[in-house]
């Protein structure tokens, strides 16, 4: 008997609306007694508005930085190895002294690259370079440039293409033509008017023909590790390679505050095409060897895009771990803050929670109000720190003209972990409120 | 249904004060019948809060028996208990108890909506009883806008508006003056002339008149039972 008069009671309790509209109602209750405390729930919601804010911008950030340097690696192309001339550091000291009749000789030479073709598989193209600073006189006018010998298939090999013209042939570099490819940042200083195409430049004693010109590279390479930089890359004159061996020979003239210093420097660039990416670094240690065993000294440098890019990958990766814990730690600490508000709350609200209990709360429905409360708190400082992490990264990109990348999962990612954030850090005030006594409560002042 | 709507069979109920045993009730036994308007009297520390606590559903004795319309709720559990009071109980404070960030009509809705009834019909119903105790043109201000007569009004409206068996009064004139507690003594009178069951705390000889019965306490024990 006493059995059925429970099951009785019980099923009382079981005659509830729709979860749905329950809940819409408890929301409404929440939004009052949030409302009820404007300022303080600001305050408390702040804390996961700045957490939710800061990575969302900080993500974007990283995200455009590390996109922007590894678009510049790319351009040097994922399966190329680029090898460089240096002047030895212990050889620098010698020149200084200025002897008239020393002639420096260091870097690549022609025998590396027979020696890189004919030893290590899988290097398909090799594209060598040689490159002279002199001036570029159109008439009047007057460019510092680099002068850079080469072979016709450069443009493809480093992925810098020409922008109107065309790049010389294998025929004009068979034949040493007087040909050459403007760099994108000469033309302005050689020829601000005209098209320079078809024109001549005069390099020295010798004419060259203007046969095209590249577009801006730009992407050429601004990172510190490839030692160039745009400006250099847009100041470069592309001239066939043959045609830079005869008319400049083997050894370079400098003339420096009155002395002379001469240089015998084969190959200034070398850039090797690997056939498939999975080559590029077992072929990058092999030349690496190769060089080791023929240079006594230190007279080169191996650029490796692919490690670059692994490495630029692998910064990101640490950016991101780094980032990640900071965005944990900056919500944990907003999470304290709800919970240490709710806390007063719920002790603030003793008396509320106990006319509620008399009324026929059960401990759910106090639960559920607190935690309700609890969430929607972080949520909103979710949402105002989604808008603020959204609008900050525009702002960095239109004043600071740095790159950012938002991406879509970042705002989704910060969103329901301020969700999850007001689950947790709530659950043990609700848990609070619940677990009164209602007598308690109810004498509570 | 039985008429008895409340029995009380040898109901004890102690408290562990650190080594001591407090004895708050000792064996009470009475019955209150549908429609009687009962006042339980007694000096401080008599156990009259305690027992309103046990009739409140709000406590467990701590042995005898608790019918209330005809169910044990002696041993029922904190769920059930909350259905208990929320389906068949009334209750009116000595210092009105209401929530403050809500509204009159939301007040006095509060019983319904732990029950789960409708908003639509909970409102009307809300309204109405507040309309029942002269409100009814007070029904969107808050709690601190009213007077404490008025307050106590609402606080009646909430405890009718669930059709509870039992109406548990609280010393509900002990914070109000001469005039509002004539008032609200005049509405319990109304509620007991149609057939409300209420059972009234209270120490004041004045406000107990008003009863029907009077059950005195004293000591933990009923010292008297008597009909006006």
């Amino acid at each position: 008997m006493s059995e059925s008069s429970t099951n009785s009671f019980a099923s009382i309790g079981v005659i509830r609306g729709p979860l749905l509209l329950r809940l819409r109602r408890t929301v409404r209750l929440g939004v009052k007694s949030l409302w009820l405390h404007k300022l303080r729930s600001l305050l408390t919601a702040l804390g996961i508005v700045f957490g939710v804010c800061s990575v969302i911008a900080m993500l974007a950030i990283g995200e455009g930085a590390s996109y922007a340097a590894q678009e510049e690696i790319k351009t040097l192309g994922s399966q190329n190895i680029i090898l460089r001339s240096v002047k030895p550091p212990e050889e620098q000291k010698v020149s200084e002294k200025g002897s008239q009749s020393y002639v420096l000789q260091y870097g690549l030479t022609y025998l590396d690259i027979q020696r890189i073709r004919s030893t290590i598989p899988g290097v398909t193209v090799v594209v060598p370079g040689r490159i002279m600073r002199e001036y570029v006189w159109n008439i009047s006018r007057r460019v510092d440039s680099e002068i850079m010998g080469t072979v016709p298939w450069y443009p493809e090999m480093r992925n810098h293409h020409v922008a109107r013209g065309r790049f010389f042939s294998d025929k004009e570099m068979e034949d040493k033509a007087n040909v050459c490819v403007l760099g994108a940042g000469m033309v302005k200083g050689l020829f601000p008017l005209e098209s320079p195409l078809g024109k001549d430049v005069r390099v020295g004693g010798d004419y060259y023909e203007v046969i095209g010109v590249m577009e801006p590279a730009g992407k050429g390479a601004t990172t510190e590790e490839t030692g160039d930089n745009a400006k250099a890359a847009a100041e470069r004159m592309f001239i066939p390679l043959e045609t830079a061996k005869t008319r400049y020979g083997e050894i370079l003239r400098k003339v420096r505050s009155g002395s002379f210093e001469q240089e015998r420097v084969q190959l200034h660039e070398v850039t090797v095409k690997v056939a498939t990416p999975e080559q590029v670094i077992p072929v990058a240690d092999a030349i690496k060897e190769v060089m080791e065993r023929n240079h006594k000294k230190k007279d080169y440098d191996i650029i490796v895009p692919l490690e670059l890019l692994k490495r630029a990958e692998r910064t990101k990766e640490i950016f991101n771990i780094v980032l990640g814990s900071i965005a944990a730690i900056s919500l944990i600490v907003g999470g304290i803050g709800i919970m240490n508000i709710m806390l007063a709350s719920v002790t603030e609200r003793t008396r509320e929670i106990g006319i509620r209990r008399a009324l026929g709360a059960k401990r759910r429905d106090i639960i559920t109000q607190f935690l309700v409360e609890t969430v929607m708190l972080s949520g909103a400082g979710g949402v105002i720190g989604v808008l603020l992490g959204v609008t900050i990264p525009w702002f960095v990109s239109h004043f600071a003209g740095m790159k950012t990348i938002i991406t879509f999962w970042s705002p989704v990612v910060a969103f329901t972990i301020s969700g999850i954030v007001g689950v947790v850090f709530g659950i043990y005030p609700a848990m609070r409120a619940a677990q009164m006594d209602p007598v308690e409560a109810l004498r509570h002042e | 249904m039985p008429t008895q709507i409340v029995q009380f069979d040898q109901v004890c109920k102690f408290y562990q004060m650190g080594l001591v045993t407090v004895e708050a009730l000792r064996g009470v036994s009475f019955d209150i019948h549908a429609g009687e308007y009962v006042s339980i009297m007694g000096p401080s520390g008599c156990g009259k809060s305690t027992l309103l606590n046990l009739l409140g559903c709000l406590d467990r004795p701590t042995s005898g028996q608790y019918r209330l319309g005809g169910d044990d709720v002696s041993q029922m559990n904190d769920d059930t208990l909350s259905a208990v009071r929320g389906a068949r109980l009334g209750f009116i404070f000595q210092s009105y108890n209401l929530i403050q960030q809500l509204t009159v009509v939301e007040n006095i809705e509060v019983p319904l909506y732990y029950q789960g009834r409708p908003e639509e019909e909970s409102r009307a119903l809300a309204a109405r009883y507040a309309e029942r105790v002269g409100l009814g043109n007070r029904l969107t201000h808050k709690p601190f806008e009213l007077s404490g007569g008025q307050q106590q009004r609402v606080a009646i409206a909430r405890a009718l508006v669930n059709d509870p068996l039992v109406i548990l009064a609280d010393e509900p004139t002990g914070n109000l003056d001469s005039i509002s507690g004539v008032e609200i003594l005049k509405i319990f009178d109304d509620l007991h002339e149609q057939g409300k069951t209420i059972i009234l705390v209270t120490h004041d000889e004045n406000v107990s008149r008003h009863a029907r019965r009077s059950i005195r306490l004293r000591d933990g024990e009923v010292e008297s039972d008597v009909r006006l």
